[in-house]
């Protein structure tokens, strides 16, 4: 990887009091689809206006290509942005919207003619050059705005949810379609959205944000398969989650206790005393009537619920918290009511460290609720 | 056919009185000037038999086309500085923050609650030959005479503008505040500069504002008399007093009867092309 074509250092963003962004570090490699995956409001279209130029920084510093962009006006970026609803001129036909940045770059009049005929084409909006953006739906518009970003070959195209006001169907076909355009062109994409599916699907690595702060990145792969923290493992995919406590660290791996069982697992890097979170996906989560070497976990099937493809089998473990599994409707399903050890294979779980802080907190609730209970 | 009266009774009753209204006091007073205006002048200044269209043919007379070329040529005048003026009052408004907007607004309407004659006769005093500026000038010695300001043409037109200022700003206050920020952001991130931006998306967008501030401004400038005769020393006719003065001293009633309507006529026809483009906005 060559030097980063963005680079964000400590970028902390604050509207009055409220920190929004959470010094934040980012590096965009040349040419890779990134997106910034997160929950509502966790700070992905202020991220990416500070990138465009239409938010200042209030600390940190952007690079582009190296140059720190702290004193550039928008016009003055290399970046284009497609906004999520659109943004066209609403005076000016398909064409002259397209036409908007050469226009301002004052490119020849028949070469803009010929760049927007192009750009046109590449969109497959043929035909409808002479259309105002009233008069065109949902999905042609989006493809004017892609367009009118693309004509000035930015070096970095940003998307802020370009594809949420469209129905499922067209979502889809635009999805494959921005990718195909992107790989295309070998233009750099940051693309936000808070649909995990999308980001999936489509990203070369993602960034997932929560609460202003950059909690992973990496290829969707990864993210999906060893998150790294709690709230990535919850929040792409479904995640079993489990509370555990290591009570001894040997050789043969790190021994956990839960309040309803414990298990022997290999890893590295914990200490005794320590308190963990186990995160297994469903799709990897298995029951068997069967000791299994390691794991001690036990519970009672709970339910099936046929969902097409898959059975998703709940079991509720003696503490009454209930984990998911699904397997392929050919396996044989044990009755309702069995007695079940679960167990993952080794790889397929994650054991992640639990905020220190996050411990302290629990700890402190803890004692204020008993120093409460005692008062009353 | 019963049920259907049913249904509409309850809006008779509610747009009953205010039709009452305008029939009193709208619609009968223009039929008792279009009656007028048909009529001749008698001896003593009222108006008698027979009906005729004399008052019409007199208004193609070259003193009447002067002073009409005259009037709209002010109220073009006052209408282009006052969008001039207006427009960058009316954009720091919608720009400011949404908290202060109500009152920047309110002080912008604040001296409607002073009688407009009042106000007038305030820059009257302002503008005399020993008045404020006047005398202020002198006493520091920047002038040695008087300079002429009242009486002038420029007194009027500067009256005018005053007077309808805000008959401007508020429609294009109201186009200016509508105008979608990311459209400004979209340009700028396609490289234009601020006068770009202003050129070539807020000023087209906010083309409904101005059109709509120059017709509220043009329509009640033709008809305003008292400022030309407080500023104006009477001294130039205008549409205004022309017809004032057929109704109070020439007592030519038929005459100044055809020329309201003239006004109203051009009035109509401003309202007409107004909605016409406010409806094409629509489809846009
Ligand atoms: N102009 C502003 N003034 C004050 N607070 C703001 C402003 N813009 C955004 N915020 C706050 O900053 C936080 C992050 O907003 P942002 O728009 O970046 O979220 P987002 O991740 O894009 O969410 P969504 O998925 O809903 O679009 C939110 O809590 C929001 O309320
Ligand atoms: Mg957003």
């Amino acid at each position: 990887m060559g030097e980063p074509i963005i680079r964000l250092v400590n970028v902390v963003k604050c509207y009055h009091e409220n920190q929004v962004v959470k010094k934040l570090n980012l590096d965009i490699q040349q040419g890779e689809f990134l997106t910034l995956l997160g929950p509502s409001g966790c700070g992905k279209t202020t991220t990416l206006r500070m990138i465009a130029g239409f938010e200042s920084v209030t600390e940190g510093q952007i690079y582009l290509e190296g140059n720190n962009v702290a004193d550039l006006k928008p016009n003055q970026r290399d970046v284009n942005t497609v906004f999520q609803n659109y943004a066209l001129f609403p005076h000016m036909t398909v064409e002259d919207n397209i036409a908007f940045g050469l226009v301002e770059k004052r490119v020849k009049k028949s070469e803009i003619k010929q760049r927007v005929a192009e750009m046109i084409k590449m969109v497959q909006l043929e035909g409808m050059e002479k259309r105002m953006p009233a008069q065109m739906s949902g999905g042609q518009k989006q493809r004017v705005a892609i367009a009118r970003a693309l004509i000035n070959n930015p070096r970095v195209l940003l998307l802020d949810e370009p594809l949420g006001a469209l129905d499922l169907k067209l979502r889809k076909q635009m999805q494959s379609e921005l990718k195909h355009l992107q790989k295309r062109l070998g233009i750099t994409f940051v693309f936000v959205t808070h649909d995990q599916e999308e980001a999936l699907t489509m990203s070369d690595r993602i960034a997932v944000m929560n609460g202003g702060v950059l909690e992973q990145i990496g290829t969707p792969r990864e993210i999906y398969n060893r998150p790294e923290t709690k709230f990535v493992a919850d929040f792409i995919g479904e995640s079993n989650v489990l509370d555990a406590y290591v009570t001894e660290v040997s050789e043969g791996g790190i021994h956990v206790k839960m309040e309803f069982g414990d298990a022997v697992l290999k890893a590295g890097g914990f200490v005794e005393e320590e308190m963990v979170y186990l995160c297994v996906r469903p799709e990897n989560l298995k029951m068997t009537k069967e000791a299994v070497p390691n794991f001690n976990i036990y519970g009672t099937v709970k339910e099936h619920i046929f969902i097409g493809s898959v059975c998703k089998t709940v079991v509720e473990l003696a503490s009454g918290l209930e984990v998911k599994m699904t397997s392929p409707q050919t396996d044989e399903l044990y009755a309702v009511g069995t007695r079940v050890n679960i167990y993952w294979r080794e790889d397929q779980g994650v054991i992640l460290h639990t905020k220190e802080e996050q411990l302290y907190n629990l700890i402190e609730n803890t004692v204020q609720i008993e120093g409460g209970m005692h008062e009353a | 056919m019963k049920h259907k009266w049913n249904n509409r009774l309850p809006m008779f009753v509610m747009i009953g009185p205010a039709f009452l209204w305008m029939a009193i006091f709208v619609l009968a007073p223009l039929c008792y000037v279009v009656g007028i205006s048909f009529l001749s002048k008698d001896s003593s200044g009222g108006v008698m038999f027979p009906l005729t269209l004399a008052s019409y043919f007199s208004l193609w007379n070259e003193s009447f086309l002067t002073i009409f070329s005259r009037s709209l040529l002010l109220s073009l005048q006052t209408t282009i500085i006052c969008l001039a003026v207006g427009y960058p009052f009316a954009y720091v408004i919608a720009n400011a923050p949404k908290k202060h907007r109500g009152l920047l607004l309110l002080l912008i309407m604040l001296p409607f609650w002073i009688n407009s004659v009042i106000r007038i006769y305030g820059w009257n005093t302002l503008l005399r030959q020993e008045g404020v500026i006047n005398s202020v000038l002198m006493s520091i010695g920047i002038i040695s005479s008087p300079l002429e300001m009242l009486y002038t043409d420029g007194a009027v037109l500067l009256g005018m503008v005053y007077e309808l200022l805000p008959f401007t700003i508020l429609p294009l206050y109201a186009s200016i505040e509508k105008l979608d920020r990311s459209l400004l952001e979209a340009a700028s991130d396609l490289g234009a500069t601020k006068p770009h931006i202003f050129t070539r998306v807020i000023f087209p967008l906010t083309m409904p504002g101005i059109f709509a501030g120059s017709i509220q401004t043009f329509i009640p400038s033709l008809g305003l008399f008292y400022i030309s005769e407080m500023m104006g020393g009477g001294s130039t006719m205008y549409i205004g007093n022309l017809i004032k003065n057929q109704f109070l001293s020439a007592r030519n009633w038929p005459l100044g009867a055809a020329l309201s309507l003239l006004l109203i006529l051009i009035t109509l026809v401003l309202m007409k092309l107004y909605t016409k483009v406010g409806s094409l906005e629509d489809m846009a």
